[in-house]
């Protein structure tokens, strides 16, 4: 994390060296059978603060790959900038699974080799059955969860467990309520609450749901994707939509926190690796991915996020401390799979876009 | 010819290279359709056009308006008195002042705007505080709403006011105002009369950096308006980032520049009718 | 000072209610980044904690560093061109048309600035000319708008310049040049700095069109945004403190020096 950004000349060279390294390490291949073995540099796009802090030089000490980590804001952000460059620019980036979906479906995502993969099997079996990438051919998952509702079991007078409890609170909770703002978050509470698919393409079901949420809006504080789990420990709000590890931000905060799945069911989310079809060193790429999917390096994915990973051994790792201070982390691939996985809305993703902004933009 | 060239090549030419070029190849896929993963697939349709047509859009363009013009004005009361104190101030402390005006906005405006979450909310301290003189009972709803986005947006663009009004108030000269009031005018006539007309072009300009930006934000009624209302800059944001509707996108954007385009002709045409006067007489 | 009566005091004491408005939010952020849990929920004492932290960020001050570079770079980049199409406009040309144009870098969306400009650059420097983007490209960017907001700035200085000492000077037989670094500019610097001001400060907190042609490299907003994913953080506080003591040193020993040279 140093010069190596601001010389443009020096960047140039090792990419130059890198690509010369690629075509002499490729015609080594072709002669003998052994593997490559991964070197030069690689560079990844993550959200900031989302690799555990030794990750990426403890892989660089044992492999001597060079990984050049360039922070994300968010996956629009991230799928703006790879819609203006044609998929270029990285050599691996992590996206949520429905933006995996849309890579895949603009020929931007590399078709995995899963025999570079020595780490594959500690995958959690129920990860290969996700409906955006069955057999995960595209991108494999680095930490999932769900969404539901996160409430201060100190201040309600209730056990919430229905997506209502958001969209019809009692007086008590009147403007101390917030959601997710993020589109597919936003329409969520109402599509699961009408008994609708997460990925819902309908027009006429999506005019219900945003009909319910207007009418919601009166009691809501505010959509907020960032700062939720504060405003529960302040006390500015009681009852929250939230992501699983984001509630656990909370609980570690302030232990009167729970977290419950609505009973109408929820989301199923997960966090994806993408190799970029340009990648010009699949090699180090491969390998990178590779080490996460390792359990002891996965567990300290976990430790940091306090997300899940689709890892059973990396899960079996974490202290028992962890797992009951945060009782979500113990939820199994089966229970997850139980919510439904988000996916890209092809061509309905502008009717969203519209209900959205009805929803946002009405009194 | 020579010298039309030397003063104006430079900034028109790099306006060619990376203005006019890279957004009309963004501004014509405005007659082309989305691809059903995002990106754009070339057939010609003007359905983009036909599906602005749209109340909703009108509405949301019209709460914008509204918003940004008063944030504009809310900036100008504040910031031309500011403005005009500075630039009257002895000239060696003139740029300090500036300077510390300017101060607070190279922080980031995401950090003030969380920082004015915590002043603002139910728990705040603006609330505590009020609550602790016993001013106020229960507290007040500063935030997540459209208060919170006007403060917001005076608060970010204050110092796009100040400026240009600064530069134009300092360029006075201070015996034009003492003349007027040598010759038996009040301080206020004397401002109304002499410093007012000759400062138009300042407050034009502070109007427009104000008043554009505003209308386009996204960020302020995201954050502090919780995103219970939206401006033209988040329909138009969501449009590339969230849709991946680059076609519609443009067409929302072509709109604004089209409707922004007209105000600013006109004022540029009024002014330079101004200034025409201004040399004939 | 005679007159320096009513008017003038209301005129301080607005000035002081501007000054406490602006600086309202800043005192949150001092605060915050001396509280020990670094959380806006409760005070919970005194730390220098996050401030060591930052010290150790090494990320953080290159993405520091990195907004200073394209701030400054623009900055002069703009001001140049700015100040003389300003003079252009007002003394070479005159048309309502070419003087709206000065303001369509503004009006148009940050958000389609910055896909047009990487769209672009995709293109040309990455695809023709093989080259990496990096602050040289954001620099490219912000130079659009910036040029406008200081061209717009001087302008409004040049209106009503008397022409007359112009005309002296150059009839004196000093040339176009001389009299431009001896009259004008002297009379429009005012606006100039100004203008400057104004570049430095839009460039230094531009998000989104920095965070698309940026390539690898991170600028302090860049580097914010992206943090602000988990809320605020402590040392994003500290840091803000710090450039602004940073800052407001500078400020005041500029002013001293000024002061020893007059």
């Amino acid at each position: 994390m140093n010069g190596r950004n601001i010389g443009g000349a020096g960047r140039r060279a090792a990419v130059l060296l890198g690509a010369l390294a690629l075509v002499v390490g490729a015609c080594g291949a072709s002669a003998s059978p052994t593997p490559e073995k991964p070197s030069g540099k690689i560079v990844v796009s993550n959200w900031d603060l989302y690799f555990p802090e030794t990750l990426i030089s403890d892989f660089t000490k044992e492999t001597g790959v060079e990984v050049e980590w360039v922070k994300h804001t968010t996956n629009e952000d991230i799928m703006g900038k790879l819609d203006a460059s044609n998929g270029s620019g990285f050599d691996i980036v992590f996206v949520s699974a429905q933006f995996a979906e849309a890579l895949n479906n603009r020929g931007w995502a590399e078709r995995l080799d899963r025999t570079k993969l020595a780490n594959i099997g500690k995958l959690d079996p129920q990860a290969d059955k996700l409906g955006y990438d069955p057999g995960n051919t595209f991108s494999i998952p680095y930490t999932w969860g769900t969404t539901g509702l996160c409430y201060r079991s100190d201040l309600v007078s209730f056990t919430p467990d229905s997506w209502n409890d958001l969209l019809d609170p009692p007086a008590e909770l009147d403007k101390k309520i917030t959601a997710l703002a993020t589109d597919r978050w936003l329409l969520l509470p109402a599509l699961k609450a009408l008994g609708y698919s997460a990925n819902e393409t309908d027009e006429a079901k999506l005019n219900e749901a945003k009909d319910l949420l207007i009418s919601a809006k009166q009691r809501l504080l505010a959509y907020d994707d960032t700062t939720f789990y504060s405003k529960l420990v302040s006390g500015e709000a009681l009852l929250v939509e939230a992501w699983d590890g984001w509630c656990n931000y909370g609980i570690a905060e302030n232990p009167d926190i729970k977290f419950v799945v609505p009973s109408e069911g929820s989301d199923l989310w997960s966090d994806t690796m993408v190799i970029l079809k340009s990648s010009t060193n699949k090699t180090a790429a491969y390998a990178f991915i590779d080490y996460i999917l390792r359990p002891a390096v996965a567990k300290t994915v976990v430790d940091l996020t306090l997300y899940k990973v689709p890892n059973p051994e990396a899960m079996a790792l974490v202290d028992a401390e962890t797992l009951a201070a945060f009782p979500n982390l113990a939820m199994t691939g089966e229970e997850l799979l139980k919510g439904e996985p988000l996916r890209d809305l092809g061509d309905a993703a502008p009717l969203w876009a519209r209900i959205v902004a009805e929803i946002t933009a009405g009194q | 010819m020579r010298r039309r060239l030397l003063l104006l090549g430079p900034a028109l030419g790099w306006w060619a290279v990376f203005l006019v070029i890279p957004v009309s190849l963004v501004i014509a896929y405005s007659v082309f359709e989305r691809g059903t993963y995002g990106g754009v697939v070339p057939t010609l349709t003007l359905d983009n056009f036909a599906r602005a047509v749209d109340p909703l859009y009108l509405r949301v363009l019209l709460f914008s308006l509204r918003v940004a013009v008063l944030a504009t004005v809310i900036a100008l009361l504040i910031g031309y008195p500011a403005a005009y104190f500075i630039a009257t101030l002895p000239r060696r402390w003139r740029t300090p002042v500036l300077v510390l005006v300017i101060l607070p906005f190279w922080t980031s405006l995401l950090i003030r705007t969380y920082a004015w979450i915590v002043l603002l909310n139910r728990e705040g301290l603006i609330n505590r505080g009020l609550e602790a003189l016993g001013l106020v009972g229960e507290p007040l709803p500063l935030l997540y709403n459209e208060f919170a986005i006007v403060l917001g947006l005076v608060y970010g663009y204050l110092p796009l006011m100040i400026l240009p009004i600064y530069s134009s108030i300092e360029r006075l000269h201070p015996e034009l105002r003492e003349a007027s009031s040598d010759l038996g005018a009040t301080p206020l006539r004397t401002f109304v009369r002499v410093t007012l007309p000759l400062t138009l072009p300042g407050i034009a300009a502070g109007c427009i950096f104000v008043f554009v930006p505003s209308l386009g934000s996204f960020i302020v009624p995201d954050l502090l308006g919780g995103g219970l209302a939206i401006m033209v800059g988040n329909l138009i944001q969501a449009q590339f980032l969230k849709a991946r509707d680059w076609p519609f996108g443009a067409v929302l954007a072509l709109i604004l520049i089209a409707l922004m385009g007209l105000l600013l002709f006109l004022q540029a045409w009024l002014l330079e009718r101004d200034r025409r006067q201004a040399i004939d007489g | 000072m005679a007159r320096a009566g009513w008017g003038r005091r209301l005129l301080r004491v607005e000035f002081a209610l501007a000054v406490a408005f602006l600086y309202l939010p800043i005192a949150v952020v001092v605060g915050l980044s001396f509280n020990e849990s670094g959380q806006p929920t409760a005070w919970t004492g005194f730390s220098l904690d996050w401030y060591g932290s930052v010290l150790g960020n090494e990320d953080l001050l290159e993405a520091f560093r990195n907004t200073l570079v394209v701030g400054v770079v623009t900055t002069i980049l703009a001001t140049v061109l700015g100040t003389l199409l300003a003079i252009g406009l007002e003394r070479a040309i005159h048309s309502p048309i070419l003087d709206s144009l000065v303001y369509v870098p503004m009006i148009i969306p940050d958000i389609v600035l910055a896909i047009a400009l990487l769209s672009f650059y995709n293109l040309v420097f990455a695809g023709l000319l093989n080259l990496q983007m990096g602050l040289w490209t954001v620099i490219l960017s912000h130079v659009v708008f910036d040029v406008a907001f200081v061209a717009i700035v001087v302008r409004t200085r040049l209106r009503h310049f008397d022409r007359s000492i112009e005309e002296a000077s150059l009839d004196l037989g000093a040339g176009e040049v001389r009299t431009f670094f001896n009259i004008t500019l002297p009379v429009i610097a005012p606006g100039v700095i100004a203008g400057g001001l104004l570049a430095f400060t839009l460039s230094f907190d531009e998000f989104i069109i920095a965070f698309f042609t940026k390539g690898t490299v991170e600028t302090f907003p860049t580097k914010v945004y992206s943090m602000i994913r988990f809320g605020v953080t402590p040392e994003v506080n500290a840091i803000a403190t710090f450039v602004l003591m940073f800052s407001i040193t500078l400020v005041l020993v500029s002013q001293r020096l000024r002061e020893a040279d007059a």
